[in-house]
């Protein structure tokens, strides 16, 4: 730094100076701690390649490409063409079907799965035995482990309708004995079974872990103020009304939060297994937004038609982030608490 | 011992019937594969096994170990491991570094990178330029899915919260002692993490393991993961017109590889367990 010491500098002729010196003091700072910059090269090149390279892959919505061997740059530009034809053209329906769909299922999934971790944690304080409740717990936990092939595996072969020389799967052997499916019946090719298979499964797989949360929020809770209630005359329900549900409040209010802001995110692969080789049928209340992105885009289909799938991925995209940001906020806001 | 209300009473036999129900319903599945995987063909095709195996057989984990379907099978569970092993040590490479290097306090452009990280969790390109942008990248191969799908913003972030908490006076004291960054990352921070690192080398791992849609697409037969062959055994066992030959039934054949395929990671879970209990309690990650 040339700073001449002759002359008292004033503010504005020192600011200029730290500005001027500015890159020279973040390369004196790199030089002197090298190592941890090295330690920064592999995150920034896996980031920059798969995370923030793709993004450019944007413009495919934009342009006439329907072959995953053009080139991005090259191909004709074609406006806002593909979103008028997924939204408004001859095949809009489709669109908008798989729009509602996503969001029933998601709807669906938060009105059922969301209590159900709860009350989950409610009964599991409940149990005073220290060694049954830990047991209890942890294989609660073990389904999130599990491969979403292996689940939709054994549900498709419990719900398998059979044949002449096979018997049906289980739970589809139950329902035809019950009289409530007539035999024979491929409950999986079935639109009407769809969103129920989908949500039970969820459920079963995702209930006991996701109780964790709620659970370390009620063994917050002094133990006072059950002490409190009780003197006041509180039965348990009056209990949970008064006590634990409100001492739970600030993890509920987060964690539905949370949840809204992943509405869209419907989890593709799942939807996929269960509803693949199916036929077309199921996928009037099965196929979902990304699934529907896939299948135009030629991933689990033949068929291509890369900018139009393309096009409802943007879209979807930015739904997408406008809810996570939206949640986030909101978040933020009410508990000064948020996934950022 | 303290009396108890009455509604208290009812609620707590309440807690215990219903727990024990939810457990027995997310075990039953478990003993039901198990079970078919070992029941006789004429058995299961009467319908007669609901719980406990019938006419015990070995046959179908025999032909998927050591009979006609071993080499498939073989080939694709050498090909999880192979995922899995060399997938998670990439991650944590890139992600102990990543985490390492971004809870230094005087990391210029801190700020800056913190976020182009988090960003990641907001936004993503969307599935039709990732698949495009793999395909350019040669992710097409074994080593190509393990490049591909490296680390993941959320376990950078909290790895770097852990790192964050870890008091600067022991660093210190050895920065004085003469180590240099990868000494005390090696020999303070690392250690003192343990936990923190187990978790997130169990998500990671995890996630390898189970992987399926991206390396079904990805890459060619011979390099599909457990997870593509288990489903196509699984597939073709159900509505099917095929009459077999086999001394076993298809839906045993089908259950077997279920079965094959969920045993390494039932007979870690007693010791991992505690591990990943505690990630979802570091939750809230803030920026």
């Amino acid at each position: 730094m040339h700073v001449n010491k002759d002359k008292e500098l004033t503010n504005e002729e020192l600011l200029d100076e730290l500005e001027r010196t500015r890159w020279l003091r973040y390369w004196k700072q790199i030089k002197k701690d090298w190592p941890v910059y090295l330690m920064l090269i592999p995150v920034i090149i896996f980031f920059y390649l798969f995370r923030y390279r793709p993004i450019g892959g944007i413009m495919i919505a934009f342009k006439n490409f329907d072959d995953y061997s053009q080139t991005v740059g090259e191909s004709d530009f074609y406006g806002l063409y593909a979103f008028k034809y997924i939204m408004f053209g001859p095949q809009a329906n489709r669109f908008w079907q798989a729009f509602r769909n996503t969001f029933t299922l998601s709807t669906y999934g938060l009105f059922f799965g969301f209590p159900i971790p709860i009350i989950l944690a409610l009964l599991f304080s409940e149990i005073k035995n220290e060694k049954y409740r830990s047991i209890t717990q942890i294989i609660s936990y073990l389904p999130r482990l599990i491969s979403t092939v292996v689940i939709t595996s054994i549900i498709a072969l419990m719900l398998s309708g059979g044949n002449v020389t096979q018997a049906p799967g289980l739970i589809n052997g139950l329902f035809v004995k019950w009289g409530w499916i007539e035999a024979g019946t491929p409950m999986l090719s079935e639109p009407q079974y769809f969103r129920s298979i989908y949500i039970i499964s969820n459920i079963w797989s995702a209930a006991g872990y996701g109780s964790i949360v709620y659970f370390a929020a009620i063994m917050a809770i002094s133990p006072t103020n059950y002490e409190a209630a009780k003197i006041d005359g509180a039965n348990k329900l009056a209990q949970i009304r008064y006590v634990t549900l409100p001492g739970m409040a600030p993890t509920l209010t987060i964690m539905l939060i949370l949840r809204v802001g992943q509405m869209i995110n419907i989890g593709y692969e799942k939807v996929i297994l269960l509803t693949m080789d199916r036929g077309n049928e199921v996928l009037m209340t099965a196929e979902v937004i990304s699934t529907y992105v896939l299948s135009l885009g030629g991933l689990t289909t033949g068929a291509s038609q890369v900018n139009f799938a393309a096009a409802a991925d943007v879209f979807n995209s930015f739904i997408a982030m406008f809810l996570v940001l939206g949640a986030n906020y909101i978040s933020r806001r009410v508990s000064d608490t948020s996934l950022f | 011992m303290k009396r108890l209300d009455r509604s208290e009473l009812i609620f707590k036999i309440f807690a215990y019937v219903f727990i024990t129900f939810f457990v027995i319903t997310t075990l039953y599945p478990f003993i039901y594969s198990i079970s078919m995987a070992i029941s006789g063909e004429v058995a299961i095709d009467s319908g007669k096994v609901v719980l406990w195996p019938v006419d015990v057989q070995f046959d179908a984990i025999k032909a998927l170990l050591i009979g006609d379907r071993a080499k498939s099978f073989w080939i694709a569970y050498t090909n999880t491991l192979f995922y899995t092993f060399y997938g998670t040590a990439f991650s944590m490479i890139i992600s102990i570094f990543a985490a390492y290097a971004l809870s230094r306090k005087k990391l210029v452009f801190k700020r800056q990178i913190g976020f182009l990280i988090v960003f990641t969790m907001w936004f993503n390109a969307g599935l039709i330029p990732t698949y495009l942008n793999y395909r350019q990248l040669f992710v097409n191969n074994r080593w190509g899915i393990i490049y591909g799908f490296g680390a993941q913003a959320f376990n950078i972030l909290l790895l770097r919260n852990y790192f964050n908490g870890i008091p600067n006076e022991i660093e210190e004291a050895s920065i004085i002692d003469g180590a240099n960054e990868f000494q005390v990352l090696s020999n303070i921070y690392l250690p003192m993490s343990k936990s923190a690192l187990m978790t997130i080398t169990l998500f990671y791992a995890i996630n390898r393991w189970n992987g399926y849609f991206w390396n079904m697409r990805l890459v060619q037969g011979t390099e599909h993961p457990l997870q593509v062959v288990l489903r196509g055994i699984a597939a073709a066992a159900q509505d099917t017109d095929m009459i077999t030959n086999y001394p076993y039934s298809l839906y045993s054949l089908a259950y077997a590889a279920i079965i094959l395929s969920i045993i390494p990671i039932i007979i870690i879970y007693p010791y991992i367990q505690k591990y990943f209990a505690k990630g979802v309690n570091v939750g809230g990650v803030k920026e």
